[in-house]
């Protein structure tokens, strides 16, 4: 079967986020004073085969951990698509 | 005649090109992206470089700067408008080049020299050169990577004024360095007074460098600043 | 007094011995914040406390020295008001842990060093170390750390020019990322670290202030963290080049208006080592309110703002007069900056959080007063088992397949894979750019030329620290001198393994004692340098890496300058320098076809280094061709002029060893005539020739064959 997901990684907290300070500001800019915070992140949409939900889980696990995520500086969730 | 060359925070080819519009006998004027008054200039320049950390998208935050007003007013007008490298990625967001410019085919920088070939000479650009002209220019960039929605149609309206390609002008994937479209490496507008490339004409401007080729360019952009009435 | 509770001296890092001379110092037990100052000031990164004895043994009296070491950076006189400056830094220990990030902070901190001194920072080399790339883990080390210079040096808008790698297994867990930075600058411009004058502000420049770096020190820890949330213990810091080169033209701005008294980059130990070093180079003292600082986080305790490492900050001290101007430029240039302290006399350095004193210390004694190691030192046990496995080159060796094999070693096949990452024509400045010996830059408006060149040697450090370190510098110095630039000054980046065991220990003095005796035989400074020591993992020290970044001026320079791909048909090739030796210690033909490491390499002769250096100079400014004769010896060197050129090389009367043989002060000269006016000895050796590379009765290999074989060494490993 074919199990979709959804991985969503973003810089660990308290580690400096030079996109999403530049961004923040650039919106303050443009007139939206009222955005406080901007964070920067990637969304990658994974489709695997594999016999249960179980089984596929754990492959996008392993997958986050190993390649898609950099662990000394990001961290991640991982969502089923519906 | 006074070129304008606007500077963005994180803009860092900037002298290069004044040094090189000098010494082809133009004086220029540093504009920063706040200002708000383009009315002295008779042509503008938008350089290389990194315009806001290329942060969101390379070019992204830097077409809404306060400049870039006076920049589509100029552009509207008929002044002499060119964007190179960093430059070219801000006049396309900004809308005044068709296209968008994308990561590098190999996702890697690409800092190295390339050979282009004249594919028009009917722009601010180009007009100093001829068809089939080959020029010897450096590439310096890791979004290089030229694309757009129709690309037919800017072929047919003739947009596409520089295309890479080999010291024999071949020109196919092979002599393609960074996977544009159709080899394009320059382009410009309908209105033939809008500019860009990604290669670089100020570091081929003396023959120090290792390439004088870029003059041709220079000269032929100064050459259409003094065409018109400002 | 603060509520912060002291933690044990221990866990930060210090002896008992250290926490005693604190206690001296202050007159008192050290409060919180002032332990963690201390035990952070007082690491061998920040104090050098097992180095800095030996490292006056180096000497910069020469008259051209304007800076020596003891500031950010050297800085050198080359005339008509013109200086220049530089400095290296190593980051290795962030690189291992980030591969990127370290090395994208390590450029942005060794460019700070360089505009703190009024400089605008024009160009940067990357000497570079890794294990074998036939391991995944220093593949991906490797890509990292590329990247990261890459991308930090590309986006702050520096070109980097050069540089150079080695693998080695003793650093696929310890690699070696060291950085070299230039900056250019008017005689006027010059600002130095010292504050001065009672009333004068320190204004911090630049990113806000986070919890970047501090992660490891469990003191730092604010109350509300839990035992093993490393969430909010960041480690790593990031670096980002757009705010640095903001940065950059804010502060060049700011010296052009003379709006800076003092000024020194944020680095280790962030305010706490900024704030006592401007003070106390200053012999002043300082009030600092923590309050003022602006802030990334804002539940940060004092001991965390104190030792923060956020990336991309200065502090300057401005006078009260000029203040809103300074805050106005900064703005302007889109910074944030926060007037954080006032200059007092001397001596203390006091901190205020929230209305409270969280620490008061003599300025100068985080510095001035650090402890001073002459750790043991012994002669190894190894060298003399390694002396005894000397190098075995047969006489009949086939020149052509060995070459074959030297052209494929990552560390001689093309580097291309890496300078085509780097923009090396910013500015305009570069004359020889990356892929010949050392490079040439021309400051324009003026015939002056700068040269510069980054060497390194671990094997045949590790063999003879003493002749491995001598030699790394004759060899950097004729990298300059085949540009037409005569060596000017030096900057040394030590890499070493664990300062506690006396053979490394030996290892260290001997290094800094050849490296020191070459460089008083060639008159030119040592105007600065880096140690980096504990480069070892679970026991394994990395072999002894000294590095040297070598400066060369000439006034003028020559207008077409000797470059690897100007040999043409017909023209005479020659070898100057002496008679190959038979050195094969450390040599790549050893440690490639062998797969040894061993023997005694030979002594570089100091007369016959300036005779051959002295000689390169002036062939600079006629010959076509000019290219050290190094690592993989006399073959490898025609080898890459071949390659270049696009030609083929026909060489008489050289025997096989002879053309692997690394006898150091040699180099090949190519061009037309059939003489060479020179006094130093050399001799002709062929003519450039057609599509191959003839050496006679010892072999030879086709121009395409030995093109295709280097040009893909570093892509077939790193790309798949």
């Amino acid at each position: 079967m074919t199990y979709s997901y959804v991985v969503s990684i973003s810089r660990k907290q308290g580690l400096s986020d030079p996109e999403g300070t530049t961004t923040k500001k650039a919106l303050n800019d443009l007139g939206f004073h009222g955005v406080t915070h901007v964070s920067y992140g990637r969304t990658i949409s994974v489709e695997v085969e594999a016999e249960s939900s179980e089984a596929a889980r754990s492959q996008i696990e392993a997958m986050c951990t190993k390649l898609l995520a950099n662990p000394v500086m990001e961290r991640y969730t991982i969502e089923a698509a519906s | 005649m006074t070129i304008a060359v606007i500077v963005y925070p994180g803009t860092n080819c900037e002298h290069d090109i004044a040094h090189a519009l000098n010494r082809a006998g133009t004086d220029t004027e540093m504009v920063w992206h706040r200002d708000t008054d383009l009315s002295g200039a008779d042509g503008v320049v938008l350089p290389g470089g990194f315009a806001h950390g290329d942060y969101l998208r390379t070019g992204a935050i830097a077409r809404f700067s306060p400049i870039m007003d006076e920049v589509v007013r100029l552009a509207d007008a008929g002044i002499p408008i060119l964007g190179i490298c960093n430059g070219f990625q801000i006049l396309t967001e900004a809308g005044l080049l068709p296209g968008g410019l994308v990561a590098n085919r190999d996702l890697k920088f690409i800092c190295a020299p390339t050979h282009l070939r004249v594919a028009s000479t009917d722009s601010v650009l180009t007009r100093a050169a001829e068809v089939g002209q080959i020029l010897e220019l450096p590439l310096n960039s890791y979004e290089g990577n030229y694309l757009v929605d129709d690309v037919d149609s800017i072929e047919v309206e003739g947009d596409v004024i520089l295309r890479y390609t080999n010291a024999d002008g071949l020109i196919n994937e092979s002599t393609n360095p960074n996977g544009s479209m159709n080899n394009i490496a320059g382009i410009t507008n309908s209105a033939r007074n809008v500019a860009g490339l990604m290669p670089h004409p100020e570091r081929a401007s003396e023959d120090i460098l290792g390439s004088a080729d870029g003059m041709v360019l220079i000269e032929g952009f100064i050459a259409s600043t003094e065409l018109v009435d400002a | 007094m603060t509520t912060l509770e002291t933690p044990d001296h221990i866990e930060l890092g210090m002896t008992d011995d250290e926490y005693r001379s604190v206690i001296a110092i202050l007159g008192r037990e050290p409060l919180a914040a002032e332990l963690a100052m201390y035990s952070v000031m007082w690491s061998e990164h920040c104090s050098y406390k097992s180095s800095r004895s030996h490292l006056g043994r180096f000497t910069s009296n020469q008259p051209w020295v304007i800076v020596g070491p003891g500031e950010n950076a050297g800085v050198v006189d080359i005339g008509d008001g013109w200086l220049v400056a530089l400095r290296i830094e190593s980051h290795n220990h962030p690189s291992y842990v980030e591969p990127y990030q370290g090395a994208a902070t390590g450029v942005g901190g060794i460019l700070r060093d360089v505009f703190t001194m009024g400089a605008r920072p024009i160009a940067v080399w990357d000497p570079l170390r890794f294990g074998p790339l036939d391991e995944a883990h220093n593949r991906y080390l490797f890509e990292g750390v590329v990247s990261g210079i890459a991308g930090y040096g590309n986006a702050v808008g520096v070109p980097t020019l050069g540089g150079e790698v080695e693998f080695a297994d003793r650093f696929s867990k310890n690699p070696l990322v060291n950085v070299m930075a230039l900056g250019l600058l008017k005689e006027d411009q010059l600002v130095l670290s010292g504050a001065s004058g009672v009333g004068n502000l320190a204004v911090l420049l630049g990113n806000a202030t986070g919890r970047d770096g501090i992660g490891g020190a469990s003191i730092l820890a604010s109350a509300s963290f839990e035992e093993g949330d490393e969430e909010k213990r960041p480690n790593v810091q990031v670096g980002d080049p757009f705010e640095e080169k903001k940065l950059i033209e804010a502060c060049l701005e700011l010296y052009q208006r003379n709006l800076v008294v003092a000024i020194q980059d944020l680095g280790a130990a962030g305010i706490s080592c900024a704030t006592s070093e401007v003070a106390g180079n200053g012999g002043m003292g300082m009030d600092v309110d923590l309050d003022k600082v602006h802030l990334r986080e804002h539940d940060m305790n004092p001991g965390e703002i104190l030792m923060s490492e956020s990336q991309e900050r200065m502090l300057a001290v401005v006078t009260p007069e000029n203040e809103a101007e300074v805050l106005g430029i900064a703005r302007r240039w889109e910074i944030d900056a926060s007037t954080i302290g006032t200059i007092k006399p001397g001596p203390d350095l006091t901190i205020y959080s929230k209305g409270e004193l969280v620490g008061e210390v003599p300025a100068a004694s985080l510095a001035d007063d650090a402890p001073k190691y002459d750790r043991p030192a012994e002669r190894p046990v190894y060298l003399d088992i390694a002396w005894a496995n000397g190098p075995q080159v047969p006489a009949d060796l086939d020149a052509g397949a060995v070459l074959r094999v030297l052209l494929d070693d990552p560390a001689i096949g093309d580097r291309s894979w890496i300078s085509r990452q780097y923009d090396h024509m910013l500015f305009l400045n570069t004359v020889v750019e990356p892929g010949h010996d050392g490079s040439l830059l021309r400051i324009k408006g003026t015939e002056k030329g700068l040269a510069v060149s980054t060497d390194g040697d671990s094997l045949r450090t590790y063999l003879d620290p003493r002749r491995g370190s001598a030699r790394i510098v004759y060899e950097s110095a004729l990298n300059i001198a085949v540009t037409g630039a005569n060596p000017y000054a030096l900057v040394d980046n030590l890499n070493f393994g664990n300062p506690e065991e006396p053979g490394v220990m030996w290892q260290f003095i001997e290094s800094v004692d050849g490296m020191a005796a070459a460089c008083e035989e060639l008159n030119v400074p040592v105007v600065g340098g880096n140690v980096s020591f504990y480069n070892q993992t679970d026991g394994v020290d990395i072999y002894p890496s000294p590095v040297v970044g070598m400066l060369g001026f000439c006034d003028p320079m020559p207008l077409r300058p000797p470059r690897l791909d100007r040999a043409e048909v017909g023209m005479a090739i020659w070898i100057v320098g002496p008679d190959a030796a038979g050195d094969f210690a450390a040599s790549a033909y050893d440690r490639i076809i062998n797969s040894n490491l061993g023997g005694r390499p030979t002594d570089a002769d100091p007369e016959i280094a300036r005779e051959v250096i002295d000689a390169a100079v002036s062939l600079a400014f006629t010959t076509p061709v000019l290219h050290d004769i190094s690592t993989g010896g006399l073959a490898v060197s025609l080898a890459e002029i071949a390659i270049k050129s696009g030609v083929g090389v026909t060489i008489e009367g050289v025997t096989g060893p002879e053309l692997f043989d690394e006898t150091p002060l040699r180099f090949v000269a190519v061009g037309q005539g059939d003489t060479l006016e020179i006094a130093a000895p050399h001799r002709r050796i062929g003519t450039v020739s057609g599509g191959t590379l003839d050496f006679g009765d010892s072999g030879s290999i086709s121009l395409e064959e030995a093109a295709n074989v280097w040009r893909n060494a570093l892509p077939r490993r790193m790309e798949h």
